[in-house]
């Protein structure tokens, strides 16, 4: 069985969750992988919970869509409960401390190797800059998903947001610390 | 010589949509007509962007029967004229289209499939096969390309273009919102350099010299006087649809040597059923799999030739039995069992589709 | 079957399709023959396209010696639309009925015409829809009977009749040619038209004529009451004339609108 990997990302309008889904697939192809990304848009896309949906796969990806993930990230409140279709026996529902709660409340206990919260948010605002929220939480899902050259998600970064760091090269600056930070976050869970 | 659009191959990472704007650039097309509707929007958003540099044209009408007509129009003046819809904007372009299909004219035209009746939703099904296929008062002498991936959409789009201004009848190619919204690699290529020879177009109007004068006039019409007037056009029409079928159809099939359940699926449901076929056969079912890929005309030979050893069909797609009646009309007189799986509307994964045979055939 | 051309018809007619095929005192060919004159007048027969639709105007698909598409109610406009935008050099006439031009067809006249399309569009009004057996159109005169209307109209129900040329006139941008004439002048008619075309060929912008016309079939009336109910009754509905013209400079000047929105 080749390398195969199913990511949900959800989260607020705005929380970027779009933008770190076309940056991983992106990165994917460019490290040889096939990937496909899809959003979810419907009419109700505005003002409720933007998913993403990601596919890196060593073979040729089967169908847009798919049911159970083996990660989930979930950015809000209200993304933890969006979710719950796409969490199977074995998927990892990684999310900010900031919604511990409500996690506890919908799924109870998950068992330590099924979770994973991480101080972004908290960490955005201390460490880096809140805008580069997102970066951080792309971070992370490449560091869990260890599929990734941390070149490669550089290089789709840099096609996405280059213009914007041509003119403000603190901003690079941010937005790689934000990458590294997130990287270590998820590495090795 | 206009700019190339393309030259050598380029390894991208796009939309769908995007990748239809490139085929059809690749494809010399001139002018796109079109009319706001979701999912297809993306096509007109990219093709106006490059419209100056490849010195192309695009109108934005008053609605899609607009759309439709002034692509006809752009066709009968010889240019290779387009249009993209979905769902209800597909159901008011089947005026025009069925003005084409009379007056055999080469219109080619993206359908970006969503969910219906009416309205639906925005997002995906594959419920505009009897429409693209049938629609409007006539026998549906079309010729519609079912894709699966972004480099189907590539290729088919190039060959929609072709295929029209050879043949002469409105030719589709049959996409889905999944399709245009999701991202994916493709190769995109300069058709000529790999052999593909763009057709040459023709005017059907505005030839030059004076008529009545120098030449006859053009009098071109789809309303006639007399029952065998229409009868002898129509005939004629299908006369000549069917003797280009062999050339036209195209399928794919899938470990059809041994297998006893056939699984047939078309455009993005195709590779869902395709990756079925492995796991059914791991847990040792002879699952094999047939996609047509002209849905319109239909593989019915190919279809019938594959069948004699076969326990049971699954018809598998995103709408309600439009492929299954399909396949039951060009199954006729065979006596298997066919069981669809029907979601309309709905993705269709491999699990679901494995899961859904096992327990039809009590596996 | 030798056929020759009668000395008062336009070059342009085509000799071989005449005599043509609309009932006794049908006011299609008169119409038909203003326009024919304007073509012969502007020497563009080798350059125009023209578009028929169904109803009646149909009739016309082999009418002249001109390059010409017949399509379906209302959708000659978005045909000749889609030819004039990839082949400018052609002249496109668009040539309907009331039906086509105002009820089933009024969106592509509404947006072609705010658009200033170079197409130029000839509507022939006999207030009713005379192809299909006589049927209220949105032209039809107060109290008229028609078979749809077998007691008179009512304009309380079926509102007032569509006054198309006052329409286009409101919407046209600058450059636009908007006149009325009708089959009872036929040399004003003709130079309607021949503005019309004119208008088209200089590029300034979107040409709309109407012809009041006649339809005793369907009217059921004789020569004295066809052409007593153009003249009077028809012509006291719809004005003729000019309302508007490329030349005209409208400098400074606003539209008013009164709080109800009606235009003055």
């Amino acid at each position: 069985m080749g390398q195969n990997i199913k990511i949900v990302l959800a989260g607020e309008g705005g929380q970027g969750v779009q933008s770190i889904a076309e940056i991983i697939s992106e990165a994917a192809y460019n490290s040889g992988f096939q990937s496909l990304y899809i959003p979810n848009f419907g009419v109700e896309q505005r003002g409720g919970v933007s998913v993403a949906f990601v596919q890196i796969s060593d073979q040729s990806v089967d169908a847009p869509k798919f049911i159970i993930a083996d990660i989930v990230i979930a950015l809000s409140r209200r993304a933890i409960e969006r979710v719950k279709p796409y969490i199977g026996e074995k998927t990892l529902l990684v999310y900010d401390s900031s919604v511990d709660d409500e996690v506890e409340k919908i799924y109870g206990k998950l068992g330590e190797n099924r979770q994973l919260s991480i101080p972004a948010l908290e960490m955005a605002q201390k460490e880096v800059h809140p805008r580069v929220f997102n970066i951080i939480i792309l971070g992370v899902v490449v560091g869990v998903a260890e599929l990734l050259e941390k070149k490669d998600v550089e290089q789709a970064l840099e096609r996405r947001l280059g213009h914007k760091f041509a003119q403000d090269s603190s901003l690079k600056n941010l937005n790689y610390r934000a990458l590294e930070l997130g990287y270590q976050l998820g590495q090795g869970k | 010589m206009d700019i190339k659009p393309i030259q050598d191959e380029k390894r991208a990472f796009m939309t769908g949509n995007e990748v239809i704007v490139w085929g059809a650039l690749a494809a010399g097309a001139d002018i796109m007509y079109g009319y706001p509707i979701t999912p297809q929007n993306e096509i007109m958003h990219y093709w106006t962007r490059l419209v100056p540099k490849y010195k192309k044209d695009f109108l934005q009408t008053e609605d899609e029967i607009s759309a439709g007509f002034t692509t006809v129009g752009g066709v009968l003046a010889g240019k290779r004229a387009f249009t993209a819809t979905a769902g209800p904007g597909n159901v008011l372009m089947q005026e025009a289209l069925s003005m084409a299909e009379m007056m055999r004219l080469p219109t080619v035209v993206i359908v970006t499939q969503r969910g219906g009746p009416s309205t639906g939703t925005v997002i995906y099904s594959q419920q505009e096969v009897n429409l693209t296929c049938f629609g409007g008062n006539g026998e549906g002498l079309r010729i519609v390309y079912s894709t699966s991936s972004h480099q189907e959409l590539f290729n088919y789009t190039i060959k929609a273009f072709n295929t029209a201004w050879k043949y002469r009848f409105p030719t589709f190619v049959l996409s889905d919102g999944y399709q245009s919204k999701m991202r994916e690699p493709v190769t995109i290529y300069d058709p000529e350099e790999k052999g593909i020879t763009i057709e040459p177009t023709e005017s059907l109007l505005g030839l030059p010299g004076t008529p009545g004068v120098e030449r006859d006039p053009a009098h071109l019409r789809n309303t006639y006087n007399l029952e065998d007037e229409l009868y002898n056009v129509v005939k004629s029409s299908v006369k000549e649809y069917n003797s280009i079928i062999s050339k036209i159809v195209e399928y794919d099939t899938y470990a059809v040597e041994d297998a006893k359940v056939l699984i047939i699926a078309h455009g993005v449901v195709s590779r869902a059923a395709k990756a079925a076929i492995s796991s059914l056969r791991e847990k040792g079912i002879k699952a094999g799999y047939f996609r047509p890929i002209t849905l319109r005309p239909f593989p019915d030979e190919a279809l019938r030739s594959l069948v004699d050893n076969v326990d049971h069909i699954v018809v598998a797609e995103s709408a309600y039995g439009q492929l299954e009646n399909i396949v039951k009309n060009n199954l006729y007189g065979f006596n298997i069992p066919i069981i669809g799986y029907l979601r309309p509307g709905m993705g269709i994964t491999p699990e679901e589709i494995t899961d859904f045979v096992k327990a039809e055939l009590s596996l | 079957m030798e056929v020759t051309a009668q000395p008062q018809m336009p070059k342009v007619w085509r000799a071989e399709t005449k005599p043509h095929k609309f009932c006794p005192g049908c006011g299609h060919g008169i119409v038909l023959k203003a326009l024919g004159k304007a073509i012969d007048e502007l020497n563009i027969q080798h350059n125009t396209i023209f578009g028929c639709d169904i109803g009646c105007s149909l009739l016309t698909w082999d009418f002249f010696n001109l390059d010409t598409i017949q399509t379906h109610h209302g959708r000659t406009i978005p045909v000749l639309v889609g030819i004039k935008r990839v082949r400018p050099e052609l002249v496109v006439v668009s040539y309907m009925g009331d039906g086509g031009a105002y009820a089933i067809g009024a969106q592509h006249l509404v947006s072609s015409a705010n658009r200033n399309e170079l197409v130029t569009v000839i509507v022939v009004n006999n207030t009713q829809y005379a192809m299909t057996g006589g049927q209220m159109a949105p032209t039809t005169l107060p109290g008229q009977k028609t078979e749809t209307s077998p007691y008179g109209r009512d304009i309380k129900l079926t509102g007032k009749p569509m006054l198309g040329p006052e329409l286009v006139a409101s919407i046209a941008p600058e450059g636009a040619y908007v006149a009325r004439g009708t089959v009872s002048n036929v040399m004003q008619l003709k130079n309607f038209i021949k503005k019309g075309l004119e208008n088209q060929i200089k590029g300034n912008g979107f040409s709309f004529i109407e012809a009041l016309s006649a339809c005793p079939t369907n009217w059921r009336t004789n020569a004295a009451e066809t052409w007593s109910f153009i003249e009077n009754e028809m012509s006291e509905y719809f004005p003729i004339g000019e309302l508007r013209t490329p030349d005209e400079k409208k400098v400074g000047e606003k539209r008013k609108v009164t709080s109800n929105g009606a235009k003055h």
